[in-house]
């Protein structure tokens, strides 16, 4: 089948809403795209557990912590069936962990940002979470389906997450003066970098185009994330908690909120290495992984053992 | 360096309750069946989604692929009768 052609049938298939699965031919250009995104996607659920680890020893009671071991399990988890459904598209799981250790994949942004109190574990979990309920729902119609079952999965656990945040929340604005000014810190933390996980404005979003028409993506950053905003404004008012942004306030016409300016410049930075974590994030998990070959090596030796015998 | 194995692709298949049918769920990595099966249970079911797993090595399953597709169904298209609804019932005959 010449190029054009085989790129004629493939839209029009896209264009009739028949998801895309594994053995399908499909564009060079399209199964690029999705093991960059998904991986990516992939490599953030398993460097999120990171923020989150560094606080379960520190966990308030037993019960926050068993939450908090479950959430971050849900987490590796997440990052399993993702990096299956990239193996679909025919890059191995080596080469994964090779381009997250290399810097050629990226993760998210968000990740890079300390997690310096127990409110953090609010602010992540409502936030963060909830922030990537937001793109992980609109994603659950994605063209290729082992992606798009992926998110399906992901979403049905991703709630908890958002919860247990929220709970977190709410319980420290209901303590002390000391509590609520802790909730409010991490408040201010989390917000704008919440917001810069959406990306790029969809003006200056480098790789939307063919997303679109491929129908992986279906709504813009900008779509997303006023979506996520609009639906938070209330939630932070239930429990008292102020959003830092002096320029947010409904607007009655638009029917949503208007927002103040994001920095971009500090996105850019992090994004370029420079955010507080990027270097502890990376060296641990190239620590950890280095430190774990053993365990592979002794099972693929025990594997070649038992094929001997049968 | 000596070559990071990332061990073998085995795909899981789920049966949520006994009577059900057993569905794919997705793959893990293990180097036997009985690591795969312990892989599974923690990956995939961590909520109760379900009372019985089985686990297959990856290249052991042959799938069909699209292009085969219209070659495979096709045939079944111009087959209708052998569909119940294709059948003229009497008028008034009843539980049939």
């Amino acid at each position: 089948m010449t190029s054009t052609l085989l790129e004629t049938n493939f839209q029009n298939k896209i264009d009739q809403e028949i998801n895309i699965e594994p053995k399908d031919s499909m564009p060079e250009k399209y199964r690029e795209h999705l093991i960059r995104q998904i991986s990516q996607h992939a490599h953030s659920e398993v460097i999120g557990m990171q923020p989150e680890g560094n606080w379960i020893t520190r966990a308030p009671s037993l019960r926050a912590k068993m939450i908090l071991l479950a959430k971050i399990q849900d987490e590796g988890g997440h990052g399993l069936y993702l990096y299956s459904a990239a193996e679909t598209l025919g890059i191995s799981r080596e080469e994964l962990i090779e381009q997250l250790h290399s810097g050629k994949a990226k993760y998210s942004n968000i990740f890079n940002y300390p997690a310096l109190t127990w409110a953090d574990m609010g602010a992540i979990g409502w936030l963060v979470d909830g922030a990537s309920i937001v793109n992980q729902v609109s994603l659950q119609r994605t063209s290729y389906g082992p992606y798009a079952r992926a998110m399906f999965r992901i979403c049905k656990e991703e709630s908890f997450h958002q919860r247990q945040g929220y709970e977190i929340m709410a319980q420290m604005m209901k303590g002390t003066v000391d509590q609520q000014e802790m909730a409010q810190d991490a408040m201010n933390r989390w917000w704008w970098p919440s917001l810069m996980m959406f990306g790029p404005h969809d003006s200056d979003s480098p790789h939307s185009g063919n997303a679109f028409k491929w129908k992986i993506k279906r709504k813009s950053n900008d779509e997303l994330r006023q979506k996520f905003i609009d639906k938070t404004v209330q939630q932070a008012e239930v429990i008292g908690l102020t959003i830092p942004d002096p320029d947010l306030k409904w607007n009655e016409e638009k029917q949503c909120y208007d927002y103040g300016k994001i920095n971009w410049d500090e996105f850019t930075q992090v994004i370029n290495g420079n955010g507080p974590c990027n270097k502890q994030r990376m060296e641990h998990h190239i620590k950890y992984h280095n430190e774990g070959a053993w365990v592979r090596e002794a099972a693929a030796a025990y594997q070649k053992r038992i094929q001997e015998f049968n | 360096m000596t070559q990071d194995s990332q061990l073998d692709l085995w795909e899981v298949f789920i049966q949520s309750k006994a009577g059900s049918h057993h569905v794919h769920a997705g793959s893990v990595h293990a180097s036997d069946r009985q690591m795969a099966l312990h892989n599974a249970r923690d990956i995939y079911t961590r909520r109760n989604e379900g009372s019985s797993i089985w686990v297959v090595p990856a290249n052991h399953i042959t799938a069909s692929t699209a292009e085969e597709a219209d070659m495979l169904f096709d045939p079944a298209n111009d087959k209708i009768y052998r569909h119940p609804t294709f059948y003229v019932m009497p008028e008034g005959a009843k539980q049939i």
